[in-house]
């Protein structure tokens, strides 16, 4: 019984799986057909060719290097700028949320309840509502279709300061108060002691903030005009209107290469994405 | 004294951002919705509550909320069961199930653009994934109708799920589905695991069936987890847009137009900035609502736990 049961989840998991995981496969194989090939059938769907009478795989690897390097677009910079733009974010975010989460839980100043509430009631401010202001803010700072205007409005998150905070309340009291005793600066402490002890939290912040910056479309969209600031998200909307076209095989390099990275960094961090997910519903 | 400033300063750089990018925004965002703020005109006369009421009286404002009510009410509740199912078999004591949250789990952290430019095809009459699998599966049918003289009808091959409006949302709530599945599944996995065994053991000695179980312990046990995913999707679920902007751009008819790109397009394209600020306001008021209603639960369950 228990054995049939094993079964029949396995069953169930790997008919899920493939179909979780079919448009992905479709898309390596569709990248590989000769460009501008028409749609294949789902029989046709390996790229094959005839040599003497016989089918031979025959992947047109040339497509990756078309899209990177010949496809009118500047997509090397678009993966550039997507680079800088997404490492300076974490880099930022990490530093500042930490900085906030520190002094949230470890420091004593009036107001600091007040504070806390603020960045919690700022969750809740959804989308909609902040992308025109924040538009015109950024526009009235003269950042518009620059790098500023990329990272500067991301370079801090009201969630990433509630996840650190739950989890540096987690750290026990008497490190700190052991260390102050020993006329350490509270910088010393925050930096030496405090930090290296909330490396998993740390890690949960940077994977958020990867992926969100990385496959972040609507604010680039907006924040950017000239072709050299899009980032590859970006870039990928204007190949598709544009040099993809209804070029499938085309198109569907482009997405690979806009996917691989994110998902090189999801399964290297995949365990930090699991914990950051169930620290942020216990509110 | 000195801890105090210490304070402040460690503060000083996330409260400056929240201040400049979320809480000034919100009082910019009121401001604008009161005036004729059109970026294209010059003179950006006051006018009042006039937005507010032509927001409320513009039909095509309210035909874009429904139908994200539409889409919510459809894609909430059923990848809500998606995930619950997933996550019963995920957690199971088995070998292997880390690889399957794991492939679970992809499609939520890839690029939406590549997302949607993948479920482009997915949903293309004639050659696309499904139009094949259809294919394949009348072929099934023909050979079924042949050898036992029976006369089953063979399904349609040509529908164009994205350019037909009696099924464009609904395609676009599927999709959905799919790629919000991981989180979900996390969430509900986590849930699922904190629920004490002890409970399962002395109901299986009294008796009871696994469905029994999972009516009777699982799912009340799972109620502040549940209600948490239920508010985050429909939150989430209300602010749809990349999708829309790269597969239907709210065709056919409008049939897919959702709050979240017609918000878009009033600002970008018709450059209506006030009008569209009264707009995402007047969103806004259901969804704090909800955020709120989160807020208090979530406050309350926090509070049961300390009493224990």
């Amino acid at each position: 019984m228990k054995l049939f049961r094993a079964l029949g989840s396995y069953l169930l998991l790997s008919a899920l799986a493939a179909f979780l995981a079919a448009p992905f496969v479709w898309m390596l194989l569709v990248s590989l057909h000769p460009s501008k090939a028409p749609i294949p059938t789902i029989e046709r769907v390996v790229p094959t060719r005839f040599e003497e009478g016989h089918k031979v795989f025959d992947p047109h690897f040339e497509n990756y290097k078309t899209v990177l390097f010949d496809s009118g677009l500047p997509v090397p910079i678009f993966l550039l700028n997507t680079v800088f733009v997404t490492a300076c974010t974490v880099c930022l975010v990490l530093l500042f949320t930490s900085m906030a989460a520190y002094g949230l839980t470890r420091l004593r100043f009036a107001g600091r309840e007040t504070f806390f509430r603020m960045f919690w009631l700022s969750m809740m401010f959804v989308g909609p509502v902040l992308q025109i202001p924040v538009y015109l803010i950024v526009r009235s700072l003269g950042w518009l279709d620059s790098y500023y205007a990329l990272i500067v409005p991301g370079a801090s998150s009201a969630f990433c300061v509630f996840l650190l905070r739950q989890f540096f309340i987690q750290i026990p009291f008497d490190i700190d108060e052991a260390a102050r005793l020993d006329g350490a600066s509270e910088f010393r402490i925050y930096w030496k002691l405090i930090l290296p002890l909330a490396k998993p939290a740390l890690a949960t912040v940077a994977a958020f903030t990867f992926i969100a910056t990385w496959t972040d479309f609507f604010w680039p969209l907006l924040a950017t005009n000239s072709l050299y600031m899009r980032t590859l998200e970006v870039g990928l909307s204007v190949f598709k209107n544009s040099y993809g076209g209804n070029n499938w095989p085309m198109q569907m390099a482009a997405t690979v290469i806009v996917m691989v990275p994110v998902l090189a960094v999801f399964l290297y961090a995949q365990r930090y994405f699991v914990r950051g997910i169930i620290l942020g519903s216990t509110k | 004294m000195k801890k105090s400033w210490a304070g402040y300063l460690f503060l000083a750089p996330a409260a400056l951002h929240l201040f400049v990018f979320a809480l000034l925004p919100i009082g910019y965002a009121l401001f604008l919705s009161v005036f004729k703020w059109d970026v294209l005109k010059p003179n950006k006369p006051f006018i009042g509550a006039k937005n507010y009421v032509d927001t409320l009286t513009d039909s095509a404002f309210w035909n874009a909320m429904w139908n994200s009510t539409k889409f919510a009410l459809v894609s909430v509740p059923a990848g809500l069961a998606v995930a619950l199912f997933v996550a019963v078999l995920v957690t199971q004591r088995l070998r292997g199930m880390a690889f399957f949250r794991t492939v679970f789990y992809i499609p939520a952290v890839s690029s939406g653009v590549a997302i949607s430019i993948l479920w482009i095809y997915i949903y293309l009459p004639t050659s696309g994934l499904i139009a094949s699998l259809i294919q394949m599966l009348n072929a099934g049918i023909a050979k079924a109708n042949q050898l036992l003289h029976i006369s089953l009808s063979l399904l349609p091959t040509d529908i164009d799920f994205l350019n037909d409006k009696a099924w464009a949302l609904w395609a676009l709530a599927f999709m959905s589905i799919w790629t919000g599945l991981g989180p979900r599944m996390v969430l509900f996995s986590a849930g699922l695991l904190g629920i004490p065994r002890p409970l399962y053991e002395a109901a299986e000695l009294d008796g009871a069936s696994r469905w029994q179980c999972f009516k009777q312990i699982t799912l009340p046990m799972l109620t502040p987890t549940t209600f948490f995913v239920l508010i985050t999707s429909t939150i989430g679920a209300f602010q749809l847009f990349t999708p829309v902007y790269m597969m239907t751009q709210g065709n056919p008819e409008d049939s897919t137009r959702v709050i979240g790109y017609h918000i878009y397009e009033e600002a970008w394209s018709r450059f209506h900035v006030g009008l569209a600020s009264a707009q995402s306001f007047v969103l806004m008021v259901p969804l704090f609502f909800i955020a709120l209603m989160q807020e208090r639960f979530m406050r309350r369950r926090l509070e049961g736990f300390s009493i224990q």
